[in-house]
Formats: structure tokens, C-alpha cells, sequence
């Protein structure tokens, strides 16, 4: 279980987030959804540690991140390209993270054949660095990456955008069946309505850094997100 | 239109994330180049007087058989120094501005820069001691003009050949051993060269040829990169053909041999860390000016512990001085993976320890200078092991300045890794054991020095544990700010 209490990040005099209380259960699939500049990667950030919350404090599974490392064995993300060591071939790289996360060769190698549809042979033995693949490519890699050595928590900010559609699809089916998966939980940001009422049993809604919809995904959940984003623009 | 790229110039430099923490820096090396100013001067203004006192003959002579190595030093200096003018263009590109103005303003820019405007220092007042010592003013003029336009000619040679590094390391070997077998008597360059300068003040309407050379470097230069300025030209991203390796052998070592295997691809795989450790190779061979007598002043005692620990800490130095700076394009991964901060340390420290150690059998050559000579290449090691890899280290905490590992793909990018900054760091590491010594020394013997400077890096060493606890607290202060700063990335 993750858990965020009275958590703010200010710059300046601007509250970019402010959350009093927020927990998302062990197990779920979440979605958090915003304009540009609502909080998303502020609040990705801070429960990867990345940021100090300006007060507040996040737990995740017991471990409050500020203070104590052990959250890295079990959490994995994929935020942006500094995610990515760009000297590095894929392989390298996958290994490189395996290695990091206790997973032989093998193990990594089994993970991969998972995917191969999805690199469409232009990320494996393709004699290339990181940093000279494609824009798309690069992200490939580094989603892929995040599922290596069954982490409990994946955190994935804006995985849809820049990726192929075959991808897009194989992603959210692979999101899916890790959603149904009762041990994984899979935080997702998304400004692609459509993919993340796909993906997550629950959505929530940040505007200018504060909750402003928790929703669970029903049927209706694509139209009442639409009907809220709609009424945001003036 | 200038008017945007300056502005824009001006907002990089003020608003780039090491120009507030390191205001000092700034001022210190504003200092370091005023030191050089009033030196060029005092040299311009005495040169003549000097040169005639020696009765090395006519100074103007004197000066015209050496200036080819001038020339030659200026632009080793030019290339290891000057930076590429940083203006960003790619954003440039689809913007209402003429492709003529942004590449003339760039490499106008050029034209302003410190390794230009030094050489007036040496060249103005020469020149006017040349002219109240009764020298023809127009030949005078000549001769000034032509040096001027040979240096000017120099700054376009620099931005031309700085995409190219199969010319510059020949460039340097031809100009060592032309300037060894000058030295030696075998073959004198400076014959052929000299009745050249000498022309531009015997015959000052020669003086037009340099400028002829230089409107072509200048033309040239800009042609170059006008033809090249497309996202699949001279911007092009460059690829090289990667290859994945292994290094199993450093399975063995764990987690730590994880990162041991990465830094070493770091190093290899990226134009900046190479360039650093060939430079840390140079340092082995600094020795060579203390152990063999080559110069009175370093027959001192005190200055062979000062290169004893050159010599063994030259990666020290150059790489271990940016730790964790050339991680930057990559630290958020290293700070949200499975990786704990004092892991990541000590696998820096194992890399500055190993390289130290390899410096040191390297430089087992000493020996043959007498067994003082290695003792102190030792005793240096010793402490660079033991005291300075934790103070590089710690310093690399304060150091937010994000490193581009991929300076080559920008033609127009910070591209040398060498600057002030690291040898201003430099100075603590040094004074300190250079104390210690002398403490030793004037209290006892030559060899009590050593053994005191030793027994610190020993004492240094078993404090391992503790210093690293302080360390990791340190980075983990100064983690945030760090991760800002190389968000900056660029800038």
C-alpha cells in the first residue's frame, strides 16, 4: 500500500502539489490524469524520491521514502529519457538493471522473449547505443526495463505517448494482466483519456495540484473524465 | 536580428544552473586571467628589453624565430581550452532567421574570446616599445597586422579542426618533435620560419598575405559550417556501432562489479571521459621535471611528495574530481534503482583506488632515477589512496555541473574536459600532505617526511568506514539540488 499524508511540493510562492490524504491499496491500478503542469510527474517524483516534498511525507509499503532506502528493492519506474544510460546497448542496459535487481542473464533473456513482438527487431543485437535508437524505441526500452525482477510497484509516467499503436496496444495489455495480478501495483499518468479508462480500476483527476476526481472505472468513467476536462477549458 | 542571439547568449550564462553556486569559481578565474594579463603585459613591455640585455641580438628577431611556436602553442592551447561557441542552433533552424547570420554570429562570437584578445597584450605594447626604439612605424605596422591576422587565422583553424581529431593529435607529435629536434640541434625549423616574420617587417606589404589566409580560414570556416548546418549534416548525430560486452570477470565482485563493468564502458564508449583519462595518462610523465634535475627549483625535497602524488593521481584528478557528475544524464535512474548511495560510493572509490594503484606499477620507471625518486611516486600513492579519494569525492558533491558524455554529436558544443575549475579544486589535496611533509622533514629527516605523509594516507584509511558514512550524508543532502541541477542539462 502507498500512502501520501498532507503532501506538498512548493516552488516559490506556487503550490504545484498538495495532497491531504491519498492511498492507493496493494495490488491496484492506477491512473492519475491532468493537464499539463497539474502534478503528475511532481507526484511521481517525490514517491520515487526524486524531489523533497515541501511537508508531508509518502509511504510506500511501510517504508517512508524520505528517510529510508528499502523501497528500491521492490519499487521500478520509467519517468523520462535520465532513466536511460545512453553509452549502453539495450541488452547491456537490460542486464545492467537485472543485475541491480538480483536477475541472472537467463531470467532477463526470459523477460525479453515477452517482448519481441513489441521491439519489432529494432532494439535487440541491432549493434546500437541507446542514445542513437529513435525517440519511441528509447521508451520501449525503458518500459521494458521497469517490469524487470517482478517489482510490487511499477510506476510509468506518460508511457502511451510517443509509442507506436502496436505497441500502445501490447502495452495495455500487458498492464492488464499485471492490474490482475493482486501483488503488482501499477501507478500509470496518462493524458490519453481512452488508454488509462483501459487500464486502471481507478482514475484519479489532479488540477493544479490537488485531487479534484477518485474515481473507479466504470463504463461511465470515459464520458464524466471527458465532461470534467471539457468544462477546464474556458 | 544580433540583438536576440545576444540576449539569448546573455540568458544561458546568467541563468545556467553553476552560475550561482559558483559565483567564487568565477571570480577566481576572473583573477587567474587578469594574473595572465598583467603577465603578458609585464612580458610584452620587458621582452624587448630582456631579449636586448641577453644580447640575443635584434629583439624584434629574437621574437619573429620563435613565433612559429607561439603560433603552435596557441593553438594547442586554443584546442584543449577554447570552447566552440555554445549558441544552441538546432532550435535556430526553422526560425524567420537567415542561416548566414546565425552561423556569422556564431562564429563572430568567436572573435571575442579571451585566447584572442590575450596575444594584444603581449603584441600592443611590444609593438610600441618596438616603435619608441626608433623601428620603422609602417614596417612595424606591417609586422603587427600580419601577426594579428595569423592568430585571428588561428581562432577559424580551431573551429575547423576541432570536429576533427585525426588532425590534431598528428598536429601535436609534428609539433613536439620538431621542437625535441630543435633542441637537440638536428633540425631547425625556426630557418625557414623566420624569414617569413621577417618579411612582414622588412617588406610590410607582405602583411597582406596573413590577412589573405585569414579571410580564407574565415571563409572557409563559415562555408563549413553554412554546407553543414542540416539536422543530417554537421548536426547530424554521428552513431558508432555499438557492441555489447560482457567483462564477466568482474561478476565476481558483486553489485560493486556491476558498476565497475558500467564505468568502464562509460569510460571507453564517450569522447569526454576518454579525453580525460588520456590527459590523466600525461600526469604519469609530470615526474619527469622533478626526478631528473631538469629543474633547479624542484630539486626541493617538498616538490617530489608535490609530484609524487601527481604522478599516482592523475585519474584522481581528472575523473575522480567530476564523480558523480558523469552520471548526470542518467541520475535519476541511479537514485530510484535498486542501488544504495553507499554502493554506488564505494564503487567510485574501488575505480579511483584501482587507477592509482595501475598508476602507481606504471610508474615503477621512476625507479631508475633512484629509489627516492619511486619511494615518493609511492608514498604519494599512498596518500592519494588513503586522504584524497575521500576529499575528491566530497568534493564531487558540490560539483552540479552536468556533464554532455556525448559533447562529440554537437559540432557546436562544450566539447574539452579539461578546464580551470578541476585544477582550482586541486590546490587543498596538495597543501596538505605538502605540510605534512615539511613537518616531518624540518623536525626530523627527509624519510620521516615520507613516512609521516604514508602514515596519514594509512590513518586516512582505516577512518574507511566512518568517512564514508559522513560522504554519503553529504550526497544524500545534496541529492536534490543535484538532480535539479542536472536537469539543466545543456545549458
Amino acid at each position: 500500500m502507498i500512502v501520501a499524508e498532507q503532501l506538498t511540493k512548493v516552488y516559490g510562492t506556487q503550490k504545484v502539489l498538495d495532497i491531504g490524504h491519498l492511498e492507493i491499496p496493494e495490488g491496484q491500478s492506477f491512473g492519475l490524469v491532468g493537464n499539463n503542469g497539474a502534478g503528475k510527474t511532481t507526484l511521481f517524483s517525490l514517491l520515487l524520491d526524486l524531489i523533497e516534498p515541501s511537508s508531508g511525507h509518502i509511504v510506500n509499503q511501510g517504508v517512508e521514502v524520505r528517510t529510508s532506502e528499502a523501497w528500491k528493492p521492490f519499487t521500478s519506474a520509467f519517468i523520462d529519457e535520465t532513466f536511460l544510460i545512453g553509452y549502453l546497448t539495450p541488452e547491456e542496459y537490460f542486464y545492467f538493471i537485472g543485475e541491480l535487481r538480483g536477475q541472472s542473464r537467463a531470467d532477463v533473456d526470459a523477460l525479453l522473449s515477452h517482448f519481441e513482438d513489441m521491439f519489432n527487431g529494432e532494439i535487440l543485437q541491432q549493434k546500437k547505443y541507446l542514445r542513437d535508437l529513435s525517440k519511441g524505441n528509447q521508451k520501449k526500452v525503458g518500459i521494458v526495463a521497469a517490469f524487470i525482477g517482478n517489482p510490487r510497484v511499477v510506476i510509468l509516467d506518460e508511457p502511451f505517448a510517443n509509442l507506436d499503436p502496436t505497441t500502445q496496444i501490447r502495452l495495455k495489455k500487458i498492464l492488464r494482466e499485471m492490474a490482475a495480478n493482486q501483488e503488482v501495483t501499477v501507478l500509470v499518468s496518462s493524458h490519453d483519456l481512452i488508454h488509462v479508462t483501459e487500464v486502471c480500476e481507478r482514475i484519479v483527476v489532479l488540477s493544479k495540484g490537488q485531487v479534484v476526481r477518485d474515481i473507479s472505472t466504470s463504463p461511465e468513467t470515459l464520458k464524466e473524465l471527458e465532461q470534467f476536462f471539457d468544462s477546464q477549458a474556458v | 536580428m544580433y540583438r536576440y542571439f545576444i540576449s539569448l547568449q546573455w540568458k544561458s550564462f546568467v541563468r545556467s544552473a553553476s552560475f550561482k553556486t559558483e559565483i567564487w569559481f568565477k571570480i577566481l578565474m576572473a583573477l587567474g586571467a587578469l594574473y595572465f594579463i598583467l603577465l603578458f603585459l609585464a612580458l610584452g613591455v620587458g621582452a624587448y628589453f630582456i631579449i636586448e640585455e641577453a644580447g640575443l641580438g635584434d629583439p624584434l628577431r629574437v621574437v619573429n624565430r620563435f613565433l612559429i611556436y607561439y603560433l603552435g602553442a596557441d593553438m594547442y592551447l586554443r584546442y584543449m581550452l577554447q570552447k566552440m561557441p555554445v549558441l544552441n542552433i538546432r532550435p535556430l533552424l526553422y526560425l524567420p532567421l537567415k542561416k548566414n547570420s546565425v552561423v556569422r554570429y556564431s562564429l563572430g562570437k568567436t572573435l571575442l574570446s579571451f585566447f584572442n584578445i590575450s596575444h594584444a597584450f603581449f603584441f600592443v605594447p611590444f609593438s610600441i616599445v618596438l616603435l619608441i626604439q626608433g623601428y620603422d612605424p609602417v614596417s612595424v605596422a606591417g609586422w603587427h597586422l600580419a601577426c594579428l591576422a595569423l592568430f585571428l587565422g588561428n581562432n577559424f583553424l580551431n573551429l575547423l579542426l576541432n570536429n576533427v581529431d585525426r588532425f590534431f593529435y598528428p598536429f601535436l607529435a609534428a609539433l613536439a618533435s620538431l621542437a625535441v629536434a630543435q633542441y637537440y640541434g638536428w633540425f631547425d625549423i625556426t630557418a625557414y620560419t623566420a624569414p617569413v616574420f621577417d618579411a612582414f617587417y622588412d617588406r610590410p606589404w607582405t602583411a597582406l598575405l596573413p590577412w589573405v589566409w585569414l579571410v580564407f580560414c574565415a571563409v572557409w570556416a563559415f562555408r563549413h559550417f553554412r554546407s553543414t548546418m542540416y539536422l543530417d549534416g554537421g548536426l547530424a548525430i554521428r552513431t558508432a556501432e555499438g557492441r555489447t560486452e560482457d567483462y564477466t570477470w568482474l561478476n565476481r565482485f558483486g553489485n560493486l562489479g556491476t558498476f565497475l563493468k558500467n564505468d568502464i564502458k562509460l569510460i571507453r564508449r564517450n569522447k569526454r571521459s576518454r579525453t580525460t583519462v588520456l590527459v590523466s595518462l600525461l600526469f604519469l610523465f609530470y615526474g619527469l621535471l622533478f626526478f631528473t634535475g631538469s629543474m633547479e627549483v624542484y630539486e626541493d625535497p617538498v616538490w617530489q611528495v608535490f609530484a609524487g602524488i601527481f604522478v599516482s593521481g592523475g585519474f584522481l584528478f581528472t575523473f575522480g574530481q567530476y564523480v558523480p557528475s558523469w552520471d548526470s544524464a542518467y541520475f535519476p535512474l541511479m537514485m530510484s534503482q535498486n542501488i544504495r548511495y553507499r554502493e554506488y560510493l564505494q564503487s567510485k572509490w574501488w575505480l579511483i583506488v584501482i587507477a592509482t594503484a595501475v598508476s602507481t606499477v606504471l610508474a615503477s620507471f621512476y625507479a631508475y632515477f633512484g629509489w627516492k625518486a619511486y619511494l615518493a611516486v609511492v608514498v604519494g600513492a599512498i596518500y592519494n589512496i588513503g586522504v584524497n579519494s575521500y576529499l575528491v569525492l566530497w568534493g564531487g558533491a558540490y560539483i552540479k555541473t552536468p556533464i554532455d558524455l556525448t559533447s562529440n554529436k554537437k559540432a557546436f558544443g562544450d566539447r574539452q574536459a579539461f578546464n580551470g575549475k578541476t585544477l582550482l579544486l586541486t590546490i587543498p589535496k596538495l597543501v596538505l600532505p605538502l605540510g605534512v611533509f615539511m613537518v616531518g622533514n624540518l623536525l626530523w629527516n627527509q624519510t620521516a617526511g615520507f613516512v609521516l605523509v604514508a602514515l596519514s594516507g594509512i590513518v586516512g584509511f582505516t577512518f574507511k568506514d566512518r568517512v564514508f558514512r559522513l560522504i554519503e550524508k553529504i550526497y544524500r543532502k545534496e541529492k536534490y539540488k543535484t538532480l535539479r541541477a542536472y536537469k539543466q542539462q545543456g545549458s
